[in-house]
């Protein structure tokens, strides 16, 4: 008799009404060059990866290939930030150029930051920046602080997906608050991701086994010694982390007991 | 005439338009979104909208980011 298994393949993410095999969310910030970010980005098995909007270099040789050539709209879903905003306004502005420059494009996350040394999100000035987007037909997902509360709020706004910070931005300093973490998965409806913090699989692992949807991370890569090879590991930690979720794990007891049958002992 | 083309001066002849502007900067055919003293200028009407004296203009595209 075999026990009954569930589907180790049929378990997509879904945000805004869309489908991913995949739930680790990459970014494209810090590689090496363009053929890195590639490569990292494939062995992570990202299907959704995050991108920014900045000036052009003008005057720079504009046939340079373009980050969009190695990572094709057709072939992954482009999620455009806002990073480097600290206002409402400009996370606005930043959105409405991205959804120009992606041909209609709704899906944004959204992040507004509050001081340059924590990079903490500025929850008052997202809070207003996620009606004003979601008021305008955006897809926001966004970035906040791992505070419960907040993350219903924005749930009730209209956010596709909710995206607590594990540590600060490129700290690498891994899950730091997992009960805030569980309260924010257990009360939501929408995906709750883990943005920021992450410094290794294990981190991830952690991530997926409190219930998060996904994980969102990019120094964590980028920075690594060999970038590829740690997008692997984080490939393989978010769908282990994801796996034991799913399994159930057996509960924490204080004391021993015995994987051996007790009973026929000579 | 003088624009700010961003963040830095420019100088264009009279009567250029969004497009033409894309053109001789290099970005012809290139994707980028165009912005137009904080006004979003759609790619429909580039070849339409005529750039006036001290427009402030973004040309913006996606590079890495997380």
């Amino acid at each position: 008799m075999h026990a009954q298994v569930l589907p180790l393949t049929d378990d997509p993410l879904v945000i805004a009404g869309r489908s991913y095999r995949s739930r680790l969310l990459t970014g494209t910030g810090k590689y090496r060059d363009l053929d890195e970010t590639r490569r990292a980005t494939e062995a992570a098995g990202a299907e959704i990866v995050t991108v920014a909007i900045r000036r052009t270099n003008i005057g720079q040789d504009p046939n340079q290939p373009n980050l969009l050539d190695v990572l094709p709209p057709e072939r992954y879903t482009i999620l455009p930030n806002t990073a480097g905003c600290y206002t409402a306004e400009d996370a606005v502005r930043t959105c409405r150029l991205a959804r120009e420059l992606l041909d209609g494009h709704r899906l944004v996350k959204l992040e507004v930051l509050g001081d340059q040394k924590t990079l903490f999100p500025d929850v008052v000035q997202t809070l207003k920046a996620a009606e004003q987007l979601v008021a305008e037909g955006f897809q926001v997902m966004v970035y906040t602080s791992d505070d419960p509360i907040l993350a219903r709020r924005l749930e009730e706004i209209g956010c596709v997906a909710v995206m607590p910070l594990a540590a600060p931005i490129g700290s690498g300093l891994g899950i730091q608050n997992r009960y805030n973490l569980l309260e924010i998965v257990e009360n939501a409806k929408v995906p709750v991701l883990v943005d920021a913090g992450v410094g290794t699989a294990s981190d991830a692992a952690i991530a997926m086994e409190l219930g998060c949807d996904g994980v969102l991370m990019n120094t964590a890569i980028a920075g690594a010694r060999d970038p590829v090879l740690m997008a692997h590991a984080m490939k393989l930690a978010v769908e282990a982390g994801r796996a034991a979720f799913r399994a159930g794990r057996i509960p924490r007891k204080r004391y021993a007991s015995a994987s051996s049958p007790l009973d026929g002992i000579i | 005439m003088q624009i700010l083309l961003n963040g830095n001066p420019r100088e264009c002849a009279d009567g250029t338009t969004v497009a033409l502007l894309l053109e001789e900067a290099g970005y012809g055919g290139r994707r980028v979104a165009v912005e137009v003293n904080r006004e979003i200028v759609p790619r429909s009407l580039h070849t339409k909208y005529v750039l006036a004296e001290n427009d402030r203009v973004e040309i913006v595209h996606a590079i890495g980011g997380g």
